[in-house]
């Protein structure tokens, strides 16, 4: 199993992994082969979930359709990610603003959000 | 070792638009195709005198096979680079080389799109990736958008400002007849329209036009002999940083800053000796970044430097001086169409045309702020 469908069968389970580099310790994401500019062999760990908004767009609609937010998270041990942040009015959401992770199912699939924290 | 490039060995000696706007009935490659011709033409060469061609489509992953066989080129070399709005300056770059080095003796760069009749929609192969789509971006806007929400929350840049770039866009065009997009425009026009993905509103998002275009580049001492004034190029450098925008180490920089910084070593050249600019103008935000990023004003410094009229006719920089994407033509990757605007501008033949222009720049932008290549063109 590749490391791209170890991590979604990890969300499946409800674990939200991250890799660091063995030498470097820097975390990376999303999963690759090995850590992005050197190479080296990487390791799984659980992330704790803590993160702030880094940068949020809303998203206008049509009506009746509403207007939805989507944000990228700098997560506490370091790597952005896109995602969305439930429980909050799009307006409300803002760059600084502490979220925590979630597993939801969406359809088929595990889906990684966040909720103000 | 310091990175070697032939500053001023080569140099556009044809150039061509076609089909900007709307041009119902034509495919994407019929379009390249007659820039192609309009170009080769223009350099006073025969299609037989073209053995290389570097070429993006749209539509066609292997457009560099399609157009040889469509007009009827045997290339030695075919370089189908598609780093997005990108990949002409690239290719600019590997042609000059190539040129310098005798493996070729004619260039052909072509780019054409009839996204405006073909669908109404931008026309990219490009798309979230997997770790995105389940958020409902809207590609590739919303990534741009991410980044602009940065440099507001950064460094205090307002919707009023984007909107500096907007209308300066729009009054260049006015000026331009083979603009697409004409008519009063102001600041007020551009607050009051819809937000599409914050902050970003319609009036910061490029056009969706047809057109085409195409230069030829051939060896300098060639050049001599063509009808045309030669444009020489002085430096061509290109960096790509990532792909996805959650994949920026900082959303406020792109690799405009290495590309640029490196095209104006090749050139000998400093920012400050650019007489006209022109900049990959996807959205509103593309400009303000690569005027920071190129180095013609500080990081966090953009708004401030285009407000006011900063880069409108009669401001302290000419800026897109065709419309941009934004008010004169977007068939897609845009790239080609500004290198086009600086050529012309040397030459001394643009619409909206510059008193001695000495030195002009031309930007280009793919992917999500992703692949950045930088050319200087001009007459040492």
């Amino acid at each position: 199993m590749g490391p791209e469908a170890h991590w979604r069968a990890a969300l499946a389970d409800g674990s939200f992994l991250l890799q660091r580099g063995r030498q470097s310790g820097r975390a990376f994401f999303p999963p690759r082969i090995a850590e992005p500019g050197t190479g080296d062999e990487t390791e799984w760990f659980e992330a704790c979930g803590e993160g702030t908004v880094y940068s949020v767009t809303i998203i206008g609609q049509k009506p009746p359709a509403v207007p939805y937010a989507v944000v990228l998270v700098e997560l506490a041990e370091g790597p952005r990610l896109m995602s969305r942040v439930e429980g909050v009015a799009p307006e409300a959401i803002a760059i600084g603003m502490a979220v925590k992770a979630r597993i939801i199912r969406e359809g088929d699939a595990p889906l990684l959000v966040f909720d103000p924290a | 070792m310091a990175e070697q490039f032939p500053c001023g060995k080569t140099a556009i000696v044809g150039l061509a638009t076609h089909g900007i706007g709307e041009v119902p009935g034509f495919s994407s490659m019929e379009l390249a195709a007659g820039a192609g011709l309009k170009a080769v033409a223009d350099a006073g060469l025969a299609l037989a005198d073209i053995d290389a061609l570097f070429i993006c489509l749209p539509d066609d992953l292997f457009a560099g096979m399609a157009f040889a066989e469509y007009l009827g080129l045997k290339p030695r070399f075919t370089d189908n680079n598609r780093t997005g709005g990108s990949a002409f300056m690239s290719h600019m770059a590997t042609a000059a080389m190539m040129l310098d080095a005798g493996s070729i003796d004619a260039a052909l760069v072509a780019y054409g799109s009839n996204q405006r009749s073909g669908g109404g929609k931008l026309s990219t192969p490009a798309k979230s990736n997997a770790w995105e789509a389940p958020y409902r971006p809207l590609f590739p806007l919303s990534s741009y958008a991410l980044a602009a929400a940065r440099h507001c929350h950064q460094f205090g840049t307002t919707r009023e400002q984007l909107a500096e770039i907007a209308v300066a866009a729009r009054l260049w065009a006015n000026g331009n007849p083979e603009a697409f997009a004409k008519g009063a425009l102001s600041i007020a026009d551009c607050l009051a329209s819809r937000i599409v993905s914050s902050p970003l509103s319609v009036r910061d998002c490029c056009l969706v036009t047809d057109g085409a275009a195409a230069i030829v580049m051939t060896r300098a001492d060639r050049a001599r002999d063509l009808p045309q004034p030669a444009v020489p190029v002085l430096g061509a450098a290109a960096a790509t940083w990532w792909t996805a925008i959650s994949q920026a180490p900082d959303l406020t920089e792109t690799a405009a800053r290495e590309s640029g910084a490196r095209a104006f070593a090749m050139a000998g050249l400093a920012p400050a000796d650019i007489d006209v600019v022109q900049l990959y103008d996807a959205f509103t935000i593309n400009t303000l970044l690569f005027l920071e990023d190129l180095g013609f004003c500080p990081k966090g410094e953009g708004g401030r430097f285009v407000e006011n009229g900063g880069i409108a006719p009669g401001g302290h920089l000419p800026v897109n001086t065709n419309g941009g994407g934004l008010s004169c033509c977007h068939p897609g990757m845009y790239g080609l169409m500004a290198i086009v605007e600086a050529a012309r501008q040397v030459r001394g033949s643009a619409a909206n045309q510059i008193p001695d222009v000495q030195f002009a720049l031309a930007h280009g932008s793919g992917g999500t702020l992703s692949s950045q290549a930088t050319v200087i063109l001009g007459n040492r």
